[in-house]
């Protein structure tokens, strides 16, 4: 007799704890055949505001870290996901058919643009190496001293701004939630994301990479659900102080709307334009500028 | 330095708090952007007159040129509206001379003592000048602090000299000079002020500079000392007077000095009993801006006696 | 030894003779000393649409009165949605055909043109500046307009220097950008908005506050006189329609915004979906913070410049005060000697401290958070002296024994009113300091420097002023964290705002 396999309970990852929604609430994902793989959480506003206040807990301990600690604890993630890839494509390759309010019946046979499984996740971690690459080193670039006009020692240097909330697209939904993900958290900003709707799985997955990788808990904050139900709450929670987003024009203007109450940023990249993750000019500094406050100090320079 | 010494040097300095340079100065730039028009340009030039130490300290004084000086410092100008000065300041050696002319009048005869300007004598043969220059009919002492002392953070040293000096005074008023740019620092003018308040007495007064060294009184030294002077007086209630030497040639600078004053202390310190400028320029310049200001036409200078300039 | 406690007046107590006090009386009165420059106004100033001046479609006007004595300077006009779309026009067919394809070595003497005609007559527009918006004299000759050259000074130098405007990537310009500005610095925010935008090769709409329009439309004769081709800046007039119909019009690519954070929000709002860069300078509600080894003297001097500086209309204002508890009574006593000197009067008066409040709305606000401020407890000092009859006035104001529950601890009063609070320790004063949603500026003064700089890092605010308050330099980025904006301008980091960052 066949032994029957133990399964994993796909659980969202925040405050570095692994747990259900607290609405209870699941939605099944199918493998390409439409058999039934895994439930998966569906988050509520409550999921997302304890996820917020989780990164904004974790967010000054964070920002705190030397440069060089966020770069080393960037590298280890990534040598985390390339340890794992075989893992990470399989869950790529399972993960690709769940049900969402959009294609309600589930399986969706659609892979993203030419990239195989085991290609995004070698992308991911390049990206991860890239980003960390730059933790000690942007803000040599972004940064500058300014020769004011009177006798004054005048510098600007970045700072992180808070608690910043992604908006993964349905596609690439590793590479892409990585290269969203990774130049804002670089910074000692923390995050509260939602993974790809319709292929949640990778996500599930990068939560327990991220535990392991010395990434202190609440820094990164996965949720998993339908974005029609949590956008609004992204939008408007005020402790959110950027968004950045992969959204429709729809869901842009409803971002922008929420974000004017507590003047928020907003990063928002455009679903109708085609944008290849994989390429090189999906990274960059200017990604983690994105997510920067600059802050200009001016003291006297006398005896 | 010794461990107490090094304690007292501290302590003093935590006491009486810090002083930013460059915000000093951007207080004191805005005393020159005060606009004194009219009456109150009149006031204020006729008030300057009257807190003059008109000084000569040259080595070839005499008792020709001290005559000179004082007719000048008895009646500045053929108008009865301009006060005489406060005071001349000459070198003990000429105090007697001085005397002659001033005394029995409204000036006072000031005298440098203390192996002026540096003081690098004895403090015996500094003492015994004082002394001197006392029984000659000075009837102000402008002397030099340690500087050597105060910068090793010997503070007894500093205090115990002035004190010896206020003893030989007797009912001379005293004048301790700080000789600020050596000095160096705003937080050391602001220390070495408090020290010498302390020691000294109602009525006496502190002094920026001997005029002997590259950098005298600038409203910002000024301000440090004023406010110093302020603190205490808040403190403890005594009133200690200053004065500013070395370095103020014109009315305009004079006027702006003043209004440092009337900002910083007051109305109180508006008068020649607390406030005095060391110069001797500067007289002729402020003679010239009064009658200005009356004719409304400029001077020449050699309209005025005893000008430098004949041009 | 002597100290200078706060406990001075205890101490003389203590010894049984009344406390010394200090005499600021009116022995030494200053006689006025009125600035007499000609501010060669015109009785009615037009439009500024592609290099001419030019009457509203409507041919509506509005009058702009001197707040000092509520007499009427000039009429202005009135811009409406069509006045708005021939500005956008002008300005797009100068950006395709002028200014866009001009090499940035040309633009850049442009900019310094305008700069030293500005110089030249730097006199006359500092006295405008002050008639028409009510700000002292002194300052609009010393700041304001030396200010305003030396921005767009510096961002000329920048013209020819694209490349190095973001390492790493080639920049473009926008196109048209429009801007909005307030009335508490009608010049120098123009500056501020205007030179990185034409340096980076961007053309202009702006909107001036309808108080005060005359400045810029003043400065549009020198860009006349400096040759700068039609359409590169124009001035449209107005109030709030005005601008709404500037911002909705679908030509500029960017709204850059200066002004109050509820005004901000609604034009977020309304742009909404739309593709248009942003941004945002808004409102502060600013901490200063002296510890008790400060140098109290210049803390004190920075406080007032902090609140007192432009009638406090100031958006980086150190509106409120935070004292660390051992000083308090130093710092307050202080504080009162010294705002007594301040004179409060006819801002073309060289000798005026404080000049008129920018508009009876304005004065009218300014009272009633103060009302609100004596009626939650706090305590108001305000020093003696009369002020004129006519015009709109309002004393240096200080509170004290505020708390952070107070309205006046939490909105912006846009006025000389300074609330103190107190604090015992650095983390107590943190989180006072960001317990906002502001986050434009603060202030320190401490003699540590490990403090100053463990201050500086916790600080959320875009400008952290260091032993000193209210500095602003063309090369310094200023700009808010949090709901007062977004954006830098001024440095290099202000230039990003003004350009693409080509793929």
């Amino acid at each position: 007799m066949n032994r029957l396999p133990i399964t994993k309970t796909p659980k969202i990852y925040v405050g570095g704890a692994f747990i259900r929604s607290e609405s209870a609430r699941v939605f099944p994902i199918r493998d390409a055949a439409g058999n039934f793989l895994a439930n998966i959480p569906q988050c509520s506003r409550k999921d997302l505001r304890n996820a917020v206040e989780a990164a904004a807990k974790a967010g000054p301990g964070w920002a705190k870290r030397t440069a060089y600690n966020r770069g080393q604890i960037l590298y280890r993630l990534a040598e985390m996901l390339e340890a794992r890839a075989g893992e990470m494509s399989g869950a790529i390759l399972m993960g690709n058919g769940a049900a969402t309010p959009s294609s309600p019946s589930g399986p969706r046979r659609r892979r993203r643009g030419s990239l195989g499984a085991s290609q995004e996740v070698a992308a991911a971690v390049d990206r991860l190496i890239y980003y960390a690459g730059w933790a000690d080193k942007y803000e040599q670039v972004l940064g500058n001293v300014n020769p004011v006009a009177a006798p004054y020692f005048n510098f600007t240097v970045t700072e992180p701004m808070g608690v910043v909330g992604v908006l993964a697209p349905e596609d690439s939904p590793l590479l892409a939630l990585v290269s969203l993900l990774a130049p804002v958290i670089v910074s000692g900003n923390t995050v509260v994301a939602l993974a790809s709707g319709s292929q949640p799985y990778p996500a599930i997955v990068f939560g327990e990479m991220l535990a392991t990788s010395d990434l202190p808990g609440g820094v990164v904050n996965l949720l998993t659900g339908f974005r029609q139900e949590l956008l609004p709450t992204f939008a408007t929670h005020a402790h959110v102080r950027a968004i950045v987003a992969v959204a429709n024009p729809a869901e842009r203007k409803a971002l922008a709307l929420g974000a004017a109450e507590s003047v928020k940023r907003t990063r928002l990249l455009k679903t109708e334009e085609p944008f290849d993750w994989a390429a090189e000019a999906a990274q960059g500094l200017y990604a983690i500028r994105d997510t920067l406050e600059s802050k200009t100090t001016w003291h006297p320079i006398g005896a | 330095m010794n461990a107490g010494q090094s304690a007292s040097f501290r302590r003093l300095f935590d006491e009486i708090g810090p002083v930013d340079s460059v915000g000093i100065e951007e207080r004191v730039a805005k005393y020159a952007t005060r606009s004194i028009k009219k009456g109150a340009k009149l006031w204020g030039l006729y008030r300057a007159v009257s807190m003059l130490d008109l000084t000569t300290l040259e080595g070839k004084d005499t008792p020709g040129k001290i005559a000179s000086l004082c007719q000048k410092a008895l009646r500045p100008l053929d108008d009865p509206n301009v006060p005489s000065v406060a005071a001349v300041c000459v070198y003990p050696a000429m105090v007697r001379h001085a005397k002659k002319h001033v005394g029995g009048t409204a000036v006072k005869v000031a005298s440098v003592a203390m192996a002026f300007p540096s003081g690098q004598t004895p403090l015996k043969t500094r003492l015994a000048e004082v002394k001197a220059a006392v029984a000659a009919g000075a009837d102000e002492i402008d002397m030099v602090i340690n500087r050597g002392a105060f910068l090793a953070g010997e503070f007894a040293e500093v205090r115990d000299e002035i004190a010896a000096v206020v003893e030989e005074c007797g009912s001379a008023a005293l004048k301790v000079i700080l000789e600020v740019s050596e000095l160096e620092t705003y937080d050391n003018i602001r220390a070495a002020s408090f020290l010498a308040m302390e020691t000294i007495r109602a009525g006496d007064f502190i002094k920026t500079s001997t005029g002997k060294t590259s950098l005298n009184a600038t409203l910002g030294n000024n301000q440090v000392m004023i406010e110093a002077i302020r603190d205490f007086y808040l403190d403890t209630g005594i009133a200690i007077g200053m004065k500013p030497a070395g370095g103020i040639r014109t009315a305009k600078q004079a006027l702006q000095f003043l209004i440092a004053v009337k900002e910083t202390l007051g109305d109180e310190w508006l008068t020649n009993k607390r406030y005095r400028f060391g110069a001797s320029s500067l007289l002729n310049d402020l003679l010239r801006q009064i009658e200005k200001e009356k004719s409304g036409a400029y001077q020449a200078p050699y309209y005025f006696s005893d000008a430098a300039e004949s041009y | 030894m002597p100290t200078l406690s706060s406990a001075s007046s205890k101490t003389s107590a203590r010894r049984g003779r009344t406390a010394p006090e200090l005499v600021f009386g009116d022995l030494w009165p200053f006689d006025p000393a009125p600035e007499t420059a000609d501010p060669k106004l015109k009785a009615r100033y037009d439009l500024f649409i592609d290099g001419k001046f030019v009457a509203p479609k409507s041919g509506k006007y509005f009058d702009s009165i001197n707040p000092a004595n509520e007499r009427k300077l000039a009429r202005i006009a009135l811009a409406g949605p069509s006045d708005v779309d021939a500005a956008c026009r002008a300005a797009r067919r100068a950006f395709e055909k002028v200014w866009g394809p001009m090499p940035g070595r040309e633009r850049a003497k442009y900019l310094f043109r305008i700069a030293r005609l500005l110089q030249d007559r730097a006199r006359e527009f500092a006295v405008a500046e002050t008639l028409d918006g009510g700000k002292p004299i002194k300052e609009s000759r010393d700041f304001d307009v030396p200010m305003t050259a030396a921005h767009f000074f510096y961002h000329a130098g920048w013209a020819d220097k694209l490349e190095y405007v973001a390492p790493g990537r080639q920049v473009a310009p926008l196109g048209v950008v429009a801007q909005v500005i307030p009335w508490n610095f009608p010049l120098l925010m123009l500056a501020w908005k205007i030179a990185p935008a034409l340096a980076m090769g961007n053309c202009v709409v702006l909107k001036p506050a309808e108080t005060t329009s005359i400045t810029c439309l003043k400065l549009a004769e020198i860009f006349q006189d400096a040759g700068l081709p039609p359409g590169v800046v124009n001035f449209v007039t107005g109030a709030g329609e005005t601008g709404a119909a500037l911002m909705s019009h679908p030509i500029p690519a960017k709204i850059a915004f200066t002004g109050s954070t509820a005004v901000g929000k609604t034009i977020l709002r309304a742009l909404a979906g739309t593709d248009k860069r942003m941004t945002m300078e808004l409102g502060g509600k600013a901490a200063n913070i002296v510890f008790d080894d400060a140098p109290l003297d210049q803390a004190v001097e920075g406080i007032v410049n902090g609140i007192f500086f432009n009638q406090g209309h100031v958006c980086c204002a150190g509106s409120r005060l935070l004292v660390h508890e051992p000083v308090t009574e130093a710092v307050l006593a202080r504080l009162k000697h010294r705002i007594r000197q301040l004179k409060v009067g006819d801002p073309l008066d060289k000798n005026t401290d404080i000049g008129a409040i920018n508009s009876r709305e304005q004065l009218k606000k300014i009272r009633t958070l103060v009302a609100s401020g004596v009626r939650e407890g706090a305590t108001l000092y305000q020093p003696d002296g009369i002020l004129p009859a006519k015009g709109f006035y309002f004393r240096p104001t200080l509170f004290s024994e505020v708390t952070m529950s107070h309205r006046i601890a939490r909105e912006e009063i846009f006025g000389p009113v300074l609330s103190i609070l107190t604090f015992r320790t650095v983390d107590e004063a943190i989180e006072k300091a960001n317990n906002t949603a502001f986050g434009l500026s603060a202030g320190v003064w401490t003699d540590k420097g490990s403090r100053i700089l463990k201050m500086s890092t916790e600080l959320k605010a875009g400008v952290v002023w260091a032993n000193t308050y209210n500095k602003f330099d063309p090369a310094s980025p200023f700009g808010g964290y949090k709901e007062s904006g977004f954006g830098r301008e001024g440095g290099r980091q202000g230039l990003l705002d003004y350009v693409i960052l080509k793929p």
